[in-house]
């Protein structure tokens, strides 16, 4: 408590000050902006995973690049990115790349969503983003993920690789988000195999990961052969419980949430796939809007199949052959909208109807 | 599932889970029994779990499958040292004793963050580590029927030596001259002193141990458990560890049972979902369950629990 306490009196003595200056500084900064008005610049504050996190912060970096070499901007001066050491550090971040006058500023990740609704306040004129959060603001875009899509496409393959017709789904905490993972895990499975089981439960954290294991456990030992976690540090033990029983020569398996996590089932290697979010192409997509000055803010964008914000993991070691063109017919048939995935238990209560 | 499958995911969950806090709870048993508050037993269970993760990284391609136990060790001599600046700060300077606690715990997150950033090029977190504790069957005894089952299947060693750990710790408070010296130290610091025990001495001991237990804890628990380090790693489990010691009264047997007896209703509450009837109860419930066991037990069953009498005072030589 103290900490946060502490923190929170920090951020606001942070931005008040900051705040301060922006004011003073407005009017000169608009000349120049317009002067140089051909010059794009686009900068990213990565949360304190830094951004070689082989997740959203480097991914985030990778459609950077993508749109550097595709529109001939310079790293350093076209694009540039900033690492947060620390949670201070999120507001100079932001400020630093607001006060340059960056045409768009992200922040990476839902830890910086607060953050970003301060620093957008006080540069109107300046578009901002957030990935995997809402933030409100008309100078900022959120960008956020059909995670009940890519979440199919992982059910599909659980389907597809049962032994024992019994798969899991471990939740972090039960929200309208996770929801739309365990719904869509559902759908995707059903809609392969009816006749295959599906067992969930919430760990009621995000953090506990010895909960993890104890939960995994308790599914592997009723037979489960792969379980889909959307639990964040609690799936940790969710690998540990499996790489263990992999050990033993027990066949389970993992499916990994977020971003390609085949490394976490290493050495036993027992990661199926991953529900990927395609952070870059939402980084690229919403960037190269700003450049044709087309982007509006204060919009959610909603990335799924069509704009290629989720998927399979591109390892697909794992699958058995023809499993990946199976994945790419229910693509199809999600966009063609033969398929309409559920986001919620409402909708899949509905969708279960269609399947018989 | 039938009820014995059941009733053995319980108990093996009770095992694998609670090993960490009893490591981590003895220590705090040391500790306090000197009169010492330890409320940094979170920070040197962060410590532990650190050390114990980064030096399993750094050493497993030279070691193989021997390097977790190293990493024990490495844990628990760099928790010591670290324990000792509790010691520092509380019992040569006369410290607050709950400030310097919270002092070390924020510490421990700062340094162990920042230094795996230093370490492994600016990521967050660490990698996976290779070579972990893992859950075996104890040879013959994991083939007794039933027994065997229930608690000798998929645990890690470390649990059994947590529980033996109890065992020892009990003997050397209650049954050597320097357990004695140390509870004396604790209830009565000045007459201890005018009997010739170093009061000084012991506390400083005490906290070291303290710490070396707890860093053992928290690299069991990283180890066995979470297979990698992250700020979030041990996030609170360093505080059960301390409301397992005050729950078990301050004693190394009541301590080991209050935190088997936490784990055990952790698993209830997960394991309650395959449980007939049971399973129709709102969710809720059974995540609550083991907290209402807990305040439960604590008001109905243990009694008043008293602390040691010198407990978070300073000892000043010649003050009375």
């Amino acid at each position: 408590m103290k900490k946060t306490g502490l923190f929170l009196s920090l951020v606001l003595a942070t931005s008040t000050f900051l705040g301060a200056c922006g004011t003073t500084k407005e009017t000169g900064e608009k000349d120049t902006a317009e002067k140089k008005e051909n010059k794009f610049k686009v900068g990213m504050v990565t949360d304190t995973g830094g951004v070689d996190d082989k997740s959203f912060n480097q991914s985030a970096w990778e459609g950077m690049q993508r749109l550097g070499k595709e529109e001939g901007l310079e790293e350093g001066k076209g694009y540039k990115y900033l690492q947060s050491n620390s949670d201070s550090e999120y507001v100079p971040n932001l400020t630093t790349f607001a006060e340059g006058g960056y045409n768009l500023t992200y922040g990476i990740g839902f830890l910086l969503a607060d953050h970003v609704g301060t620093v957008a306040k006080q540069y109107p004129n300046q578009q901002f983003a957030i990935v995997d959060s809402v933030v409100e603001g008309d100078n900022v875009t959120s960008i956020t993920f059909k995670e009940h899509q890519g979440s199919f496409l992982v059910g599909v393959l659980a389907a597809l690789n049962t032994k024992t017709n019994k798969v899991g789904f471990i939740g972090g905490v039960k929200s309208d988000l996770i929801s739309k993972f365990e719904v869509g895990f559902r759908a995707g499975v059903k809609s392969v195999n009816p006749k295959v089981e599906i067992i969930s439960q919430y760990a009621d954290s995000f953090v506990d990961t010895a909960k993890g294991t104890s939960i995994a456990s308790a599914m592997y030992g009723q037979k489960v052969d792969i379980i889909y976690h959307a639990a964040g540090n609690v799936g940790n033990g969710v690998f540990t419980e499996a790489k263990n029983r992999a050990k033993k020569g027990e066949k389970v398996w993992v499916i990994g949430v977020d971003r390609d996590q085949h490394n976490e089932g290493m050495p036993e290697n027992v990661t199926l796939t991953s529900m990927v979010k395609r952070v870059d192409n939402a980084v690229f997509e919403v960037s190269k809007k700003a450049l044709d000055g087309t982007l509006k803010g204060g919009e959610i964008v909603e990335f799924g199949l069509e704009e290629k914000g989720v998927g399979i993991a591109p390892t697909t070691s794992n699958l058995q052959e023809g499993q990946v063109d199976k994945v790419k017919e229910y693509e199809e048939k999600i966009l063609s909208g033969e398929i309409k995935v559920p986001s919620s238990e409402k909708e899949y209560t509905e969708f279960e109807k269609t399947l018989k | 599932m039938d009820f014995l499958d059941i009733l053995a995911i319980i108990t093996t969950a009770t095992l694998y889970t609670s090993a960490p806090l009893v490591f981590t709870a003895l220590g705090g048993v040391f500790s306090e029994r000197s009169g010492v508050v330890n409320i940094a037993l979170e920070g040197l269970m962060l410590f532990g779990a650190f050390i114990g993760i980064v030096s399993t990284l750094l050493l497993e391609n030279k070691f193989g499958e021997i390097t977790p136990w190293l990493a024990l060790l490495f844990a628990a001599v760099g928790s010591g040292i670290f324990a000792s600046l509790h010691a520092l700060a509380s019992i040569t300077f006369k410290a607050d004793q709950t400030v310097s606690g919270v002092a070390i715990n924020f510490m421990a997150l700062g340094i162990s963050v920042f230094a795996i950033k230093k370490i492994f090029d600016g990521k967050g977190q660490t990698d996976f580590i290779q070579n972990r504790i893992d859950k075996i069957d104890i040879p013959v005894l994991s083939d007794i029927p039933i027994i065997g089952d229930l608690f000798f299947q998929s645990v890690p060693l470390t649990s059994y030596i947590a529980i033996v750990l109890a065992f020892i710790v009990w003997f050397i408070i209650f049954k050597t001259p320097f357990g004695l010296r140390l509870r004396a130290v604790g209830e009565h610091p000045a007459a201890a002193d005018t009997m010739g025990i170093n009061v000084i001495k012991m506390r400083y001991t005490a906290v070291i141990i303290s710490g070396m237990l707890a860093g053992i804890g928290g690299a069991v628990y990283a180890i066995s458990i979470s297979g990698n380090f992250s700020s979030v790693t041990i996030a609170g489990q360093g505080f059960l560890a301390l409301a397992a010691m005050i729950f078990g009264k301050w004693h190394p047997l009541g301590t080991l049972a209050a935190a088997m007896f936490f784990g055990f209703a952790q698993a209830l509450g997960i394991t309650g979902a395959y449980i007939p009837i049971v399973k129709d109860l709102p969710s809720a419930f059974l995540t609550m369950l083991p907290y209402v066991l807990t305040i439960l037990a604590l008001t109905g069953f243990v009694g008043r629990a008293e602390a040691p009498k010198a407990l978070g005072i300073p000892y000043e030589k010649g003050k009375r």
